[in-house]
């Protein structure tokens, strides 16, 4: 392979089509799933008839909701909700169309459909409530009945003198931003195949998963000690970017490979993945106010958001607290009051998705920032400017008690200006603008945190007092030299085994392409916290450090033992130790000494070379203060985009000419990786921005049931897209490294948008939602004068 | 049931008779009766193209189509792609080195999409790509190294040994 191209070794086994992923998994024995999914968006299962499905030849056996609830414990929610009760199937209440409310297991997938065709149910349907502001009014049909209110939680904090600041600035702007409900929606359905090993009372979960505490939920679940759930990490995961949190079809198919006596397979056809594995993301509302002087240096913020959670809340509403731990962006806002309500409705639940909440905030903020460059006839990347927080100005304290740890905002814009050739651009948009079509610059500055302590747990629930996110890797150097690295978790295409073999080679000073890198199931592994909110590189990169120095020490002490030198004379170097003489002790003879000639070792060594390092968050963790201040992720990664739209007036269509992006994740370990992750985030954005949205009618029928109605951007509607890297090392991590897996996402959205409502404001129009459709360009249009559509 | 339905078929240059059920898809038939599973689903529905297979040469979708519809056709999935020892084609190669690949999904069909591209247009402009592989979803790559992957393969398929920098987009690090 020529010098400079991409060195991923993960790459060369997908090109081959050797990727292991659920659906290939198929032990001997393996029944299948069929699911019967509710059609109404609330009702009463009054009741369900199975007499003709278990007919059929091949069907094992028809399971319902009451009886499994009364052989299962709900599963988790990370709020104090005990009468939110949420389960694989219904339990005789379905509180969205598309809600499981029975499976079938047979030998055959075919089989399996169609026996649950054959499966009468019969519904008496109740009010459903859809409109999540409609759901707070008191008069509600209340998704949950025995919790009284769709209000899941709401959580208010004042950080600063937010009224005085108000009343002492120039002027204010207040605007109201929609983030609809979408997801990541992967091209892989999440899948399960488990299977209970009677004779060693073990179940092994096989699953398409990106899930923290992924076992201890099913054990949980299913009421079985968490050491006799073997959960399996060597499946490669097809896309997730947050959402494959399949918990309940894992204790679906963990109760049902008990029931049967073999092998329960479950994978999701496309519309149970899109309206009933509870996999859709963020639904906000956002109330937005910035206080600000008359130069444009903002002052104050008042943010309230409302996220529609769906009919069950999961892990779902931890996201309104992520963005509290970068609440001002990447500005010098001095203080802020941030309200946020989560609230239950007839639709699919919710779940984690890229950015955990992050993306639709920054949304919210770039909007009002846009917004107040309009309304004062400023420049919006001037404006940005005028309230970016300065370089010199780190570690620098935001009013929620976060420290960000490090940055040089002022000089990623600039750069993200110069690749877009910001002037060329402003006369390409100039140009378009002339020959009859709308045009538009959208820019968009914004924050991707990194490697967290989870500790949004205790800021929505001060009874959850979690205050770490560890991770683990276990090295060893065997005994004919070989470096192998175990992790225990699985990947959906981070290049998490390019990472940690990097991350190896560079602490033993090896070659990369010589260390193997292996993946430990949960029972013969390590503690992980699986690889979500952009962790890994921060967080594997702690754990390998820290197994690698407890490595090079023990090497030392055995060259240093050999060489006749005090320990503290001799020094690892590149895989050989050395003495202040310049003796050296080689690679060969150090492994030999450890693993086979105990008379050569110092007394105070043990035979072998393996070490295992837990690695805490870096910073630590510690509770939310009373004051609501709280520091919840360690390091902060910065992008800036710079976009330009163009629109046909006629029709509406958005198309994006240009796109650049400058970024900033610190050190960068991959540039490949980095770089795809930072194109596919903005993808991704796109996706977000102008296409892709979960609709549902007002009696709660979905409207997107498949990919021909939930548009996901093609090669035709993602521009080539420009990136450029900047570096501003991390302070608290082992090479500078920061997140970098929700990077692009962060700020697409907000770019896009930006671009569309500049090219609007000459017909003084803007489009306060995403994803903004023709429709709504051109129903903005014909509201103006002057203006046919 | 109805009774099962006999097809013959050459599958990866080897000649292959089988029973078939009606209502088998050919991305089932080849999945489940012949252990290609590197042909993968996504939707199910004709759109993403994650199944995609040549078809005499041609990409089709294997999720759509039914394998009694094979009959008499020649099909070449992702294992027939490459050496027997291993060895990867221009076009796999370029894939690697580019990375224009994370989480494998869509890969196997973007591969072989590539493929019959190439086999048919060489040297094909941005637009060609595109309409080439305006079929194929992928939701990781965001499509830039794909881009990147096919001019690779196009250049070095005939004789050239460009630089990363010819190929790439405008990178620049700082």
């Amino acid at each position: 392979m020529a010098d400079g191209w991409a060195q991923v070794r993960e790459d060369r086994r997908f090109v081959r089509g050797q990727g292991r992923y659920v659906a290939d998994i198929e032990p001997p024995g393996t029944t299948h799933v069929g699911l019967v999914a509710s059609p109404h968006a609330h009702a009463t299962i009054t009741s369900v008839d199975a007499s003709e499905a278990l007919a059929l030849d091949g069907v094992l056996c028809v399971l319902t909701g009451p009886e499994l609830a009364a052989e299962t414990e709900p599963l988790r929610q990370y709020l104090d909700l005990p009468e939110v009760r949420w389960r694989p199937l219904a339990d005789g209440v379905t509180r969205y169309a598309g809600e499981w409310v029975a499976a079938v297991v047979a030998t055959s997938r075919a089989v399996a459909e169609d026996a649950a065709e054959l499966v009468d149910v019969e519904y008496e349907p109740l009010q459903a409530v859809m409109d999540p502001e409609r759901a707070l009014e008191p008069d509600a049909a209340p998704v949950h009945p025995a919790h009284g209110t769709n209000e899941l939680v709401r959580r208010e904090f004042v950080w600063g003198d937010v009224d005085d600041d108000f009343e002492a600035a120039d002027g204010s702007v207040s605007l109201r931003v929609r983030w609809n409900r979408n997801s990541t929606v992967p091209l892989e359905t999440f899948g399960v195949v488990a299977a209970w090993d009677r004779g060693r009372d073990v179940l092994d979960v096989w699953a398409s998963i990106q899930m923290p505490q992924f076992p201890e939920q099913i054990a949980g679940s299913l009421g079985i000690p968490l050491n006799h759930v073997r959960v399996h990490f060597d499946v490669d995961v097809g896309g997730s970017y947050g959402v494959k949190r399949g918990i309940k079809h894992a204790v679906l198919a963990g109760f049902l490979a008990r029931r049967v006596g073999r092998p329960v397979k479950l994978i999701e056809d496309r519309a149970e993945n899109m309206h009933g594995g509870d996999f859709h993301g963020p639904d906000r509302i956002f109330d937005v106010e910035l206080a600000h002087t008359a130069d444009g240096v903002v002052t104050s913020m008042r943010l309230d958001v409302i996220d529609d959670e769906g009919a069950y809340p999961g892990r779902s509403p931890l996201q309104l607290a992520k963005p509290i731990g970068s609440i001002v962006g990447p500005y010098t806002i001095p203080s802020v009051a941030y309200t946020a309500t989560a609230v239950s409705t007839n639709k699919t639940g919710q779940v984690a998705v890229r950015g955990f909440g992050q993306s639709p905030t920054n949304y919210a903020i770039e909007s009002a920032m846009d917004a107040l460059a309009r309304e004062l006839g400023i420049d919006r990347f001037e404006l940005r400017r005028r309230n970016l927080i300065p370089p010199d100005r780190f570690p620098y304290r935001i009013p929620s008690g976060t420290s960000y740890d490090s940055g040089d905002y002022q000089a990623v814009l600039d750069k993200a200006a110069g690749l877009a050739d910001l002037p060329e651009l402003t006369a390409r948009r100039d140009h378009l603008r002339q020959s009859g079509l709308l045009a538009g610059i959208g820019v968009a500055t914004c924050l991707e945190p990194g490697g967290g302590n989870a500790i949004f747990e205790n800021v929505m629930n001060p009874a959850n007092d979690k205050t770490t996110f560890p991770e683990a890797c276990r090295l060893r150097i065997d005994g004919t030299g070989c470096v192998t690295v175990v992790i225990a978790l699985s990947s959906a295409g981070q290049g998490h085994e390019t990472l940690v073999a990097t991350l190896a080679a560079q602490e033993l000073g090896v070659n990369a392409a010589n260390v193997a890198v292996a993946r430990a199931s949960s029972l013969a592994g390590l503690p992980s916290q699986s690889p979500v909110g952009s962790r890994m590189a921060i967080m594997l990169g702690a754990a390998v450090r820290g197994a690698a120095d407890e490595l090079k020490a023990r090497l030392v002490a055995i060259g240093a033992h050999q060489l006749g030198v005090d320990r503290t004379a001799a020094r690892y170097e590149d895989g050989a130790v050395v003495a202040e003489s310049g003796e050296r002790m080689e690679w060969g003879e150090l492994v030999a000494i450890a693993h086979r000639k105990h008379h050569l070792l110092p007394d105070d060594l043990e035979p072998g070379l393996e070490a295992v390092h837990v690695a805490q968050v870096p910073g630590g963790g510690t509770l939310t203060k009373p004051d609501g201040t709280v520091q919840m992720y360690p390091t902060f990664s910065f992008e800036a985009h710079v976009v330009l739209a163009r629109i046909d007036p006629a029709i509406g269509q958005v198309h994006l000419d240009e796109y650049a992006i400058a970024h900033d994740c610190g050190t960068v370990i991959n540039e490949d990786v980095v770089r795809g992750m930072v194109l596919g985030g903005v993808a991704h954005g796109v996706g977000v921005a102008l296409y892709e949205r979960f609709a549902f009618d007002d009696g709660g029928q979905p409207q997107t049931l498949s990919f021909v109605d939930y548009l996901l951007p093609s090669i035709h509607e993602v521009p080539q897209v420009q990136t450029t890297e900047h570096c501003t090392p991390s302070p608290l991590t082992s090479r500078g490294q920061k997140g970098v897996g929700e990077a692009g996402y962060m700020g697409a959205p907000a770019a896009v948008a930006s671009a569309v409502n500049d090219a609007l404001a000459p017909a003084g129009v803007a489009i306060r939602h995403v994803p903004i459709g023709p429709s709504d360009v051109w129903t903005a249009l014909r509201a103006t004068h002057g203006v046919t559509a | 049931m109805s009774a099962p339905l006999k097809v013959e078929l050459v599958v990866n240059d080897r000649a292959v008779s089988a029973e078939v059920q009606g209502r088998t898809s050919l991305a089932d038939f080849l999945r489940d009766q012949l252990g290609l599973t590197g042909t993968r689903l996504g939707c199910e529905h004709g759109v993403c193209g994650a199944c995609t297979v040549l078809l005499d040469g041609e990409p089709a979708r294997s999720c759509i189509m039914l394998a009694a519809q094979a009959d008499g056709l020649s099909v070449t999935t992702i294992e027939a792609v490459g050496g027997p020892g291993g060895e990867l084609t221009e076009v796999q190669q370029a894939f690697c080195d580019t990375h224009a690949v994370q989480c494998g999904y869509c890969t196997s069909g973007m591969v072989l999409a590539t493929e019959a591209l190439l086999e048919r247009t060489p040297d094909p402009t941005e637009a060609e790509i595109e309409e080439a592989l305006g079929g194929n979803i992928c939701r990781c790559t965001g499509y830039g190294q794909i881009r990147e992957a096919v001019r690779l393969a196009a250049a070095r398929t005939a004789g050239g040994d460009p630089e990363p920098a010819e190929i790439l987009e405008v990178v620049q690090r700082g």
